[in-house]
C-alpha cells in the first residue's frame, strides 16, 4: 500500500472539517479527491502533505507513520493551485531549489535541472523569471519541480483550476501520460468531476468532510453509491425522478406519476431488487442521459429497453452530441441524442430508455437500493 | 447653418479644455511658488554675505555670491558653548546613529510580520495588537522610564569595561539612541510588513516548506527578495523619523555626540554675539538635505511600495 489513510480527522476549532476518513491507494495510482467546494478536500490533502496537522487517524507512506513528520521530510512533492513559484528565482533555480536546501551539489542540481526540463520540454525556458510565462509553461515549471523530487507521493491540488479551458485539456493529458511515464503514485484534488474521470484509476467522492464513495470511475460513474455521487458526476447530470414502486403481480415495474400529467409506468431497471420494498413504496429513479436516445441509437445488447413519446421542450447542439430537453409524467430529463438526431422543438418524438444503465435510490437516506 | 454646427460643436470641448488648462496651471505655479519659496529664501540668504542679509531684502538675489557660509556652517562655526566645530562632526553622528536604528528596526519589522501573518499562533491577534499600540504612545511619556533603563545600561556597561576592558557599547549615546529609535520604530514597522505580509502568497510558504527550508532560509530567501516595495517604504519611513528626530536626540546624546538635530538647534539658537542668518540657513540646508535627497529619488517607489501592498490584498 504506498498510501493508507486511517480515521483521519480534523477539526478547526468547534467544526469537523474531516470526519473519520479511510482510504487506500496502491503503489502507481492515482487516486483523485472529487467533491464540491468546501468539502474538505484540499484540507486532506494538506494533512497528508504534512503541512496541516491531524487531530486523529493516522497517515502511512509505504507503510511509515508520518504523522508527526516535517512535509520535507515525509518524501513526497506538490503542485499548488497557484503554482506558488518562487517570483524572485529563475525557473532554473526554482526547479533546484528543493535540492539546494538538501545541501545536492550543484553539478548533480543541474543535471537533474536539465533532465526534468527535457522531459517536460521546458529547456528553453529555464533562465527566464516566473512573471515571463505563460500559465501553461508555469504549470509546467511547477511539475518539473515537483518531478525533479522523484518523490514517493505526487501531491496536486486543483493544478488545472487557474488555465483557460482548451489548456486545461491539453495539461490534463500531459499529466496522464507523466503518470504513465513515471509510474509515480499520485494523489490529485480537484472540484472538476470530468478531470476525475478520465485521471484517475481510483476515485474518493468528498461531501462535508466525509467519503461518499471510493471505487474505480466506472464503478463511481455507473454504481453510484448515493444520490450525492450519482448527481455530481456527469455532465449533464443524472436524471432523477421521483417514482413508486408498482408491484401487480410478475415483473415489479416503476410508476411515475405528477399533478396534471399522465402516469407513465417503466420496468424496472435489469438486475434492480425491489424485493425488500412493498408496493407504492417511494423511490428515486436514475437514468443518464446518454441512456436516453432515440430508438435507432440505444445499445443493441440492451436486455431491457422501455420505449417513451414525449414532446420536445430544448435542443441544444453541442457539436458532438445534441441534448434534448423533455418531461416525463410531468418530470423534466435530459437526453443525449446523435449530433444530426432529427429533433424539433415543440414535436413529439420517441425515446428510448436503456433500463440496465437505471439505478434506484432511496429517497430518504440517498443510498443506492440494490 | 447646418454645415457650421458641427464645427461649432467640435469647437467646444477644445474651448474648455484650455481655459481649464489655464486656471489648473495657475493654480499648480501657485502653490508651487508657496511651497519653493521659503526654500528658496533660505538657499538665497545661504550664498549672501551677512551685511547683505541683515541690510537688504529678503527676496532679492545675492549681489556678492559667497560660498563662506556653506564652509562656516560646516566646519567652522560655534555649536552651542563648545569648540567652534561646525555641523560636522553632529552630521557623522547622525549618520552614525540612523543607518544601523535604520537598518535593525527594518529587519526586525520584517521578522515580527512574517510570524504574525505566516506562522499563526494562539494570541497573534492580542500580541500584533500590543504592538500596534506602540505607535501611539507619545515620545515624550517614555523618556523618563527609557532614561533609568539607559542609565542602568550604562552602568553594566561600566562594569563591563571594569571586568573585560570594553564597555561592548553599553552606555555610549549613540548606541543608546540606536537602541531607543529601534524599540520605538518597531511598532510601525511591524506595521507595515504584518500588512503587507499579510497579502503575500502563503502557497509561496508551503511550496517552501515541502522543499525542506527552515525558518529563516524562507525568510531569506523567498519573503525578503520579494518585499522590496515595503522594505523601501519602511526605509524611507524610518529614516525621515529618525533623522529628523530631535526629542531622544537632546535627551539622550548630549554634548558632541549629539546628532545633527541638536546641533542645529544649538547653532541657530545662539544668545551670543551676532546672529549669522546666512550660516544658520546653511547648517539648516545640510541638515534637510539627506530626506530631501531620499524624497527626491525615491519618494514614488514610497507611494508605489504602500499601493502595492494594498492592491495585492
Amino acid at each position: 500500500m504506498a498510501l493508507e489513510i486511517r480515521g483521519l480527522s480534523k477539526r478547526f476549532g468547534t467544526v469537523d472539517v474531516l470526519k473519520s476518513i479511510d482510504l487506500t491507494l496502491d503503489k502507481g495510482g492515482f487516486l483523485v479527491l472529487v467533491g464540491p467546494s468546501g468539502c474538505g478536500k484540499s484540507t486532506l490533502l494538506n494533512t497528508i502533505a504534512g503541512l496541516e496537522s491531524v487531530s486523529a487517524g493516522e497517515i502511512r507512506i509505504d507503510g511509515q507513520l508520518v504523522n508527526g513528520l516535517h512535509p520535507s521530510k515525509r518524501d513526497i512533492a506538490m503542485v499548488f493551485q497557484s503554482y506558488a513559484l518562487y517570483p524572485n528565482m529563475s525557473v532554473a533555480e526554482n526547479i533546484a531549489f528543493g535540492m539546494e536546501m538538501r545541501k545536492v551539489p550543484k553539478a548533480e542540481r543541474d543535471k537533474a535541472v536539465a533532465l526534468v526540463a527535457k522531459t517536460l520540454q521546458i529547456e528553453h525556458l529555464l533562465d527566464r523569471r516566473p512573471s515571463q510565462l505563460s500559465g501553461g509553461q508555469r504549470q509546467r515549471v511547477a511539475m518539473g519541480r515537483a518531478l525533479v523530487r522523484q518523490p514517493r507521493v505526487f501531491l496536486f491540488d486543483e493544478p488545472l483550476s487557474n488555465l483557460d479551458a482548451k489548456l486545461r485539456i491539453d495539461m490534463r493529458v500531459e499529466i496522464k501520460r507523466l503518470h504513465q511515464q513515471t509510474g509515480t503514485t499520485t494523489v490529485y484534488v480537484t472540484h472538476d468531476q470530468i478531470e476525475a474521470m478520465t485521471l484517475a484509476t481510483r476515485i474518493a467522492v468528498l461531501k462535508d468532510g466525509e467519503v461518499q464513495q471510493v471505487g474505480s470511475p466506472s464503478e463511481i460513474y455507473n454504481t453510484p453509491a448515493n444520490l450525492f455521487v450519482a448527481d455530481f458526476m456527469g455532465s449533464p447530470s443524472m436524471n432523477l425522478l421521483e417514482g413508486r414502486v408498482a408491484k401487480n403481480g410478475g415483473a415489479a415495474a416503476i410508476t411515475f406519476a405528477a399533478d396534471g400529467a399522465q402516469p407513465v409506468t417503466l420496468a424496472a431497471p435489469t438486475g434492480a431488487d425491489l424485493s425488500p420494498l412493498r408496493d407504492g413504496a417511494a423511490v428515486i429513479f436514475g437514468i443518464r442521459p446518454e441512456a436516453i436516445s432515440d430508438l435507432q441509437s440505444v445499445d443493441r445488447n440492451a436486455k431491457t429497453v422501455a420505449t417513451f413519446d414525449a414532446p420536445v421542450e430544448i435542443v441544444e447542439p453541442a457539436g458532438s452530441d445534441t441534448f434534448v430537453v423533455t418531461r416525463i409524467a410531468g418530470q423534466e430529463i435530459t437526453a443525449r441524442m446523435r449530433a444530426d438526431a432529427d429533433v424539433r422543438v415543440g414535436q413529439d418524438h420517441a425515446f428510448a430508455f436503456n433500463l440496465d444503465r437505471a439505478v434506484l435510490f432511496d429517497p430518504e437516506s440517498g443510498n443506492r437500493i440494490g | 447653418m447646418t454645415a457650421a454646427d458641427p464645427v461649432i460643436a467640435a469647437r467646444e470641448p477644445v474651448r474648455h479644455s484650455t481655459l481649464t488648462r489655464v486656471v489648473i496651471y495657475t493654480l499648480l505655479v501657485l502653490f508651487a511658488l508657496v511651497y519653493i519659496l521659503p526654500l528658496g529664501v533660505m538657499v538665497m540668504t545661504s550664498l549672501k554675505p551677512l551685511d547683505e542679509v541683515t541690510g537688504g531684502n529678503m527676496f532679492a538675489l545675492p549681489q556678492a555670491l559667497t560660498f563662506e557660509p556653506w564652509i562656516q556652517a560646516w566646519s567652522e562655526a560655534r555649536i552651542g558653548v563648545s569648540e567652534t566645530t561646525g555641523i560636522s562632526g553632529y552630521f557623522l553622528n547622525s549618520i552614525k546613529m540612523v543607518v544601523p536604528a535604520v537598518a535593525i528596526s527594518t529587519l526586525l519589522g520584517a521578522l515580527n510580520g512574517f510570524v504574525l501573518t505566516k506562522w499563526r499562533f494562539p494570541g497573534h491577534n492580542l500580541v500584533f495588537g500590543m504592538m500596534l499600540f506602540a505607535c501611539f504612545i507619545p515620545f515624550q511619556s517614555i523618556i523618563i522610564p527609557m532614561a533609568v533603563i539607559l542609565g542602568n545600561l550604562g552602568t553594566f556597561g561600566n562594569h563591563l569595561r571594569d571586568l573585560i576592558g570594553t564597555s561592548l557599547g553599553f552606555g555610549d549615546p549613540i548606541v543608546n539612541l540606536v537602541l531607543v529609535h529601534v524599540v520605538y520604530g518597531l511598532g510601525f514597522t511591524t506595521l507595515f510588513f504584518r500588512n503587507y505580509y499579510e497579502a503575500f502568497p502563503t502557497e509561496l510558504v508551503k511550496a517552501a516548506m515541502v522543499d525542506g527550508a527552515s525558518f529563516f532560509q524562507i525568510f531569506r530567501r523567498i519573503m525578503l527578495p520579494n518585499s522590496m516595495p515595503i522594505v523601501i517604504v519602511t526605509v524611507i519611513y524610518q529614516f525621515t523619523n529618525i533623522w529628523n528626530d530631535f526629542l531622544f536626540g537632546s535627551t539622550f546624546a548630549a554634548g558632541d555626540q549629539a546628532p545633527m538635530t541638536v546641533a542645529l538647534n544649538n547653532l541657530v539658537n545662539t544668545s551670543t554675539g551676532v546672529v549669522e542668518y546666512n550660516v544658520n540657513m546653511a547648517a539648516a540646508i545640510i541638515a534637510a538635505a539627506p530626506t530631501l535627497i531620499v524624497y527626491i529619488l525615491a519618494g514614488r517607489y514610497f507611494v508605489r511600495g504602500l499601493m502595492a501592498g494594498a492592491v495585492k490584498g
